[in-house]
């Protein structure tokens, strides 16, 4: 049995860590959370330079070719140092989105724009309040032009184009819900930024008004292409979360260590310590459970639809977890913007919200063993 | 990364296979697999006899105490043949228990400090069931502070003379023999003053009681030791080094890689895949979803914190800290799927034993679950382990380290 990875790609997230603390330092993060620049550019230009958008981009389309598990590093580094980039909606949501569905002229036309860096990437999902469900989809696609407000988009307000989830028919069934390619610089989507609990991730509502878009994908499949996009990004985003819940954890551990109160170490309080300790049960928890979620992502096993589910809902719980405890460690100093505590919680709680919110993944989870052990 | 043997466990899985196919006791399989915590197992057998008659068969044919060396019983296997072991005996492993303290504790104890004849005489026996051990730690004033405990052991010619009381003794009353912690030194500080000895269950002078619990079974018992005599060669390492001694032994309680957990969720699993609520199948109802799903992701987590930790074992490595977590998880976890399973009964999850829902299954889960939280160390304990261990964090501060321990405080208030 070998249920870890491989010797280079502990390689490659060890040189994407020491990358990434170097070009992506907590003030260099700062720059996008006040609002200073949109996202960082400088680091997304790093990441593909240094091969990273692309990592699970096949060669022929402008990647590196290598693959998920080594996409699942990367992400993990992410997480940690809370990169204010557009990685996620690019490449978790819309390069998996063509790698699954794309005809081969949208691959050669977007998957290499994705891997050099020039090009940023969202799905467009979501209209209002309410997860992933069929019925939510209220956007409509007709004569090739599209109709409707899409909202939360995440990173839309940056992004060059759209996967978008549009009505096109009235059945009743998944089968009504298509997919389409939107050029957002083509005229037809109006964007406009909304405030969001982090803003180290831009979220945007996008107007169509008859937008001229592409099918991505066969008529009526957009459901089903959906799901497992969205099944892929939930692996990998339970990556980030599980390198955030992480770095979380070792900063609530260094500043127990440092903090005197008392005339102790506060670390040295049974109270502050068991904190810890559960802390780091659900870090943990949630590492094998992603782990689990990679092999099955990356062998495109049967059991990723399950595998994916428990991913994304360990990994969320552990960072909001770790997220939350770690500003309870720090005591006051945890709750002002000059620490970076808050930093994580921001993310760790609008990341439990993106791909749809716990409770829809719950649902999700126990639908699918109960179909596996109903089969 | 994936889930295959490697050549040679591939075939070291065949033949285990193969041998437990042809001669595991099957006629009690589906009973064992249907045990859960809190319930006894076999209607029409004595557990005991089957459970040392399979241990017998096992250790004739080389697969007792795999991990051991075979001169004292083993079978000289890596620690990734005993995983894949432990995996194929599936079911049958539950037989296994009634010896888990005396293969996984007494028995390391011994080989890291008893004499060699000793070894050879005592060890083959303890491998293959025909005599049961058990661990005489635990005191009425020395439970998560084990060495806090009172039982004296004093000098008297070429023996030790013994007196006091253990408590939490796991199969004392079926034990032929037992590893002791004693007091040997009251003036020095605690730790310093402990010394570790081998005894004979059936010496003249000790007493086993068994301890009724909160769950109304007795599983436990008290020892008392009255002018109880052990020859100085059965010491275990030298005088006042009783608890190095003893983390030899709880080391080894805490590194049983790969056994199994028990959380209850596969339980509750199907329970609720069956169960009909008011408004319709218990596992189409959202609230009863949220519950199960956050259950099922501990138990995946659990075990696939497992199978990283085999994977290490695997590749030659020692597994890191990410297994500690195990006992912390589950104890907690099936004491509140208990409690849930016994919720969706309504008014009659009150009812308990033959006339219950499942036969009582989940009312004695929920009964024998305290129990779980507190043996092997406290939920507190664990996470003080962890927290110190692998998060580095300091250690508490211990009021009495250096005060002799004839001066510590007994008691709390007056």
């Amino acid at each position: 049995m070998n249920f870890d990875f491989s010797d280079d790609q502990k390689q490659l997230r060890d040189q994407a860590r020491k990358f990434l603390a170097e070009k992506c330092s907590p003030k260099a993060v700062r720059v996008v959370l006040d609002g200073m620049a949109p996202y960082d550019k400088e680091l997304w230009k790093g990441l593909a330079e240094m091969g990273f958008l692309g990592v699970a981009i096949p060669e022929e389309f402008g990647g590196a070719g290598a693959g998920h598990l080594e996409l699942c590093v990367i992400a993990e580094e992410m997480g940690r140092a809370n990169a204010p980039v557009p990685f996620s909606s690019t490449v978790y949501l819309a390069a998996e989105a063509l790698l699954i569905a794309g005809s081969d002229a949208q691959k050669k036309k977007w998957l290499p724009t994705i891997a050099s860096g020039e090009a940023i990437g969202t799905l467009a999902l979501f209209e209002g309040k309410g997860n992933p469900s069929p019925k939510n989809v209220k956007l409509t696609a007709a004569n090739g032009v599209l109709n409707g407000v899409k909202k939360p988009v995440a990173d839309g307000a940056i992004a060059d184009f759209a996967v978008v989830a549009a009505r096109t028919g009235s059945s009743g069934r998944d089968s009504d819900i298509s997919l389409f390619l939107v050029d957002l610089k083509g005229g037809g989507a109006e964007v406009k930024s909304l405030t969001n609990l982090d803003p180290t991730r831009g979220q945007a509502e996008i107007t169509f008004k008859d937008c001229r878009a592409e099918p991505l994908g066969a008529a009526g499949e957009g459901w089903s292409i959906l799901t497992q996009v969205l099944d892929r990004a939930a692996v990998l985003c339970a990556f980030e979360q599980v390198g955030g819940a992480d770095r979380a954890l070792e900063m609530g551990r260094d500043y127990a260590l440092d903090r005197i109160a008392f005339g102790r170490q506060i670390g040295s309080f049974q109270a502050v310590k068991h904190m810890l300790a559960d802390m780091y049960v659900s870090a943990t928890l949630a590492r094998s459970n992603s782990y689990y979620g990679a092999w099955a992502l990356s062998t495109n096993a049967a059991e990723l639809p399950e595998a994916a589910a428990a991913a994304r809902i360990s990994a969320t719980q552990a960072f909001q977890h770790c997220a939350k405890n770690n500003i309870q460690v720090h005591g006051g100093m945890g709750f002002t913007w000059e620490f970076d505590c808050h930093m994580y919680y921001r993310r760790a709680n609008a990341m439990a919200l993106g791909l749809g919110s716990l409770s829809y993944w719950e649902d999700q989870l126990i639908e699918r063993m109960r179909k596996k052990n109903a089969a | 990364m994936n889930f295959d043997d490697t050549p040679q466990e591939a075939e070291f899985r065949t033949t285990a296979r193969a041998w437990i196919a042809a001669n595991a006791p099957k006629q009690y399989e589906e009973e064992l697999r249907k045990s859960s915590l809190g319930r006894t197992v076999l209607k029409n057998a004595n557990i005991l006899d089957v459970a040392k008659a399979w241990q017998k068969k096992k250790a004739d044919a080389g697969w007792a105490c795999l991990h051991w060396p075979k001169e004292y019983g083993g079978r000289g296997s890596s620690p990734i043949e005993r995983v894949i072991w432990q995996q194929e005996e599936g079911p049958f492993g539950q037989l296994s228990r009634m010896f888990i303290i005396g293969h996984g504790m007494c028995g390391p104890t011994m080989m890291a400090f008893a004499r060699e004849e000793h070894k050879r005489t005592y060890l083959p026996p303890l491998a293959s069931g025909e005599k049961v051990w058990c661990q005489l730690f635990s005191e009425p004033a020395g439970g998560s502070d084990v060495a806090g405990l009172r039982t004296r052991a004093e000098k008297d010619g070429d023996d030790w003379v013994i007196n006091g009381q253990k408590i939490w003794t796991s199969g004392a009353h079926y034990s032929d023999y037992g590893i002791l912690l004693t007091r040997t030194d009251p003036t020095v500080p605690k730790h310093k003053g402990l010394t570790m000895f081998f005894l004979d269950m059936k010496s003249p002078g000790v007493e086993v009681r068994p301890i009724k619990q909160a769950s109304g079974a007795s599983d436990f018992n008290e020892v008392y030791f009255t002018n109880v005599r052990i020859p100085d060669h059965q010491r275990l390492g030298e005088v006042g080094d009783g608890w190095n001694v003893s983390l030899t032994t709880l080391m080894n309680e805490r590194s049983a890689i790969g056994a199994a957990v028990s959380t209850g969720f596969p339980e509750l699993f199907e329970y609720c895949s069956s169960l009909m609520l008011d408004d319709g199948p218990a596992i189409e109802d959202r609230a009863v979803r949220s519950k199960l799903a956050n259950w099922a992701v501990k138990a995946s987590g659990l075990k696939y914190t497992s199978m990283r930790a085999i994977s290490a074992l695997s590749k030659g490595e020692r597994p890191g800290p990410e297994n500690s977590i195990g006992k912390l998880v589950a104890g907690s976890m099936i004491q509140d799927v208990a409690t849930y399973a016994l919720d969706l009964q309504g008014a009659a999850g009150v009812v308990s034993g033959e006339n219950a829902e499942l036969a009582g299954r989940f009312q004695a889960m929920l009964l024998r679950a305290p129990g779980t939280r507190v043996e092997g160390g406290t939920d507190e304990i664990m996470r003080n382990i962890i927290a110190e261990r692998v998060l580095g964090l300091p250690g508490d501060i211990r009021v009495d380290k250096d005060v002799p321990f004839n001066k510590i405080p007994t008691k709390g208030r007056n």
